[in-house]
């Protein structure tokens, strides 16, 4: 039971607490450049979530039983992108392959994600605080779901603003979703007495 | 194109930050200070330069349809060197930055800049294009980093300039400081640009 309120936090902490987008700054050109409508928000936020969680899983397999035996930690990075640049073409041919629909959906989503900095941050950040093979899974959920809300809340808040007519003109567009992405995390702040 | 443009465009014409909108991520989460602004840039200033040395040099000899993945690779080999190089000589920085080092992998500044200039360049512009896109990089990191910096703490440096009676703007060292910031920036910079423009 223990074991499982733990996860929960960290599920809590990764997805609302300490939001990878609001909260870290990770994952930023995908959350300002996919934002613009709650559809193509919701299938990047999907590809993300499934990538997420399967990247702590590999890359806490390759820590584990690669760099730490080896004694090659050095080689972190450069090993963890080229993981995650793999796992990424892998997860979209093995898509294509069993489910059309789902490539139909997330298809153009997934090349994006390579360079996602939350995919590589998510598994530093793993790595860092050197949790087990079960809560960096939940971890990568976790940061997936909370990835995947940011998202659809400002893709909402940006095709409202798209109705309207209010911003000056050198505000238009990016300047005006950063102002708003502030706000969220103004918003976001108040989770943290959640943990 | 000459030369001098080569070197001057990353600065103004198209400073990655505020004209092109690229890394924000480090941008971001780094301009809590002058100081992390600084140190930030440097780093990616040094692997910009190696990156776009390494990938111009090999232009010729890397197939064009593995050329993302070898870039990737070259522009990992010299974020390992800066992570190294700090963790042994600036534990402080080092210790601030925090995983933002390993993550100037995934900045786009340098990926972008290897795909669009050091592939098709030689040598000597490609250092120049490295130099004027760090310059204009760490330029607009130190601008976001001195002014939340003198807000939200009341410091420059980490010295007390506005007097013991200023009482700071905690919010703007914080994240939606961070982002609220930016926002106005790019405001302002779209603005004087249109205004040159007219």
């Amino acid at each position: 039971m223990v074991f499982f309120t733990k996860l929960f936090i960290i599920f809590l902490s990764a997805a609302l607490v300490n939001n990878y987008v609001l909260n870290r700054f990770l994952g930023i050109c995908p959350f300002i450049g996919v934002s613009k409508n709650s559809s193509a928000a919701f299938g990047m936020g999907m590809a993300v979530i499934f990538v997420m969680t399967i990247a702590s899983m590999t890359a806490w397999v390759i820590q584990h039983y690669l760099l730490i035996p080896f004694d090659v930690m050095f080689l972190r990075t450069i090993t963890f992108i080229l993981v995650i640049a793999t796992l990424v073409q892998f997860v979209e041919m093995v898509i294509t392959k069993i489910s059309p629909a789902l490539q139909q959906a997330l298809g153009i989503f997934l090349p994006l994600i390579t360079t996602n900095c939350a995919v590589l941050g998510l598994v530093t950040i793993n790595s860092d605080s050197n949790l087990g093979f079960i809560e960096s899974v939940v971890n990568g959920l976790g940061a997936g779901v909370g990835f995947t809300i940011a998202l659809l809340l400002m893709s909402a808040i940006r095709e409202r603003l798209d109705l309207t007519d209010g911003a000056p003109e050198c505000m238009k567009g990016v300047p005006i979703a950063f102002i708003i992405a502030g706000l969220m995390s103004l918003a976001f702040m108040g989770f943290t007495c959640l943990i | 194109m000459s030369l001098k443009q080569d070197f001057s465009r990353g600065i103004f014409a198209e400073n990655p930050t505020f004209r092109l909108i690229l890394g924000m991520c480090p941008t971001l989460a780094v301009s809590t200070s002058l100081v992390n602004a600084i140190g930030m840039g440097a780093a990616t200033t040094f692997v910009l330069l190696g990156s776009n040395i390494l990938v111009s040099l090999f232009r010729k000899l890397i197939p064009s349809n593995i050329r993302i993945p070898a870039f990737i690779v070259i522009i990992a080999t010299f974020v390992t060197i800066v992570e190294l190089i700090m963790q042994a000589y600036f534990p402080a920085l080092n210790k601030s930055l925090g995983i933002f080092i390993p993550l100037i992998v995934v900045n786009c500044i340098i990926l972008g800049r290897a795909e669009a200039f050091a592939s098709k360049n030689p040598v000597f512009p490609s250092v120049l294009d490295a130099l004027g896109m760090g310059i204009g990089f760490t330029g607009a990191l130190a601008l976001l980093g001195a002014v939340r910096e003198i807000l939200g703490v009341g410091t420059i440096w980490g010295y007390h300039i506005l007097g013991t009676n200023f009482n700071p703007v905690i919010i703007m060292i914080l994240p939606p400081g961070a982002f609220i910031a930016l926002g106005l920036f790019l405001g302002l910079f779209n603005s004087l640009s249109k205004k040159g423009k007219a």
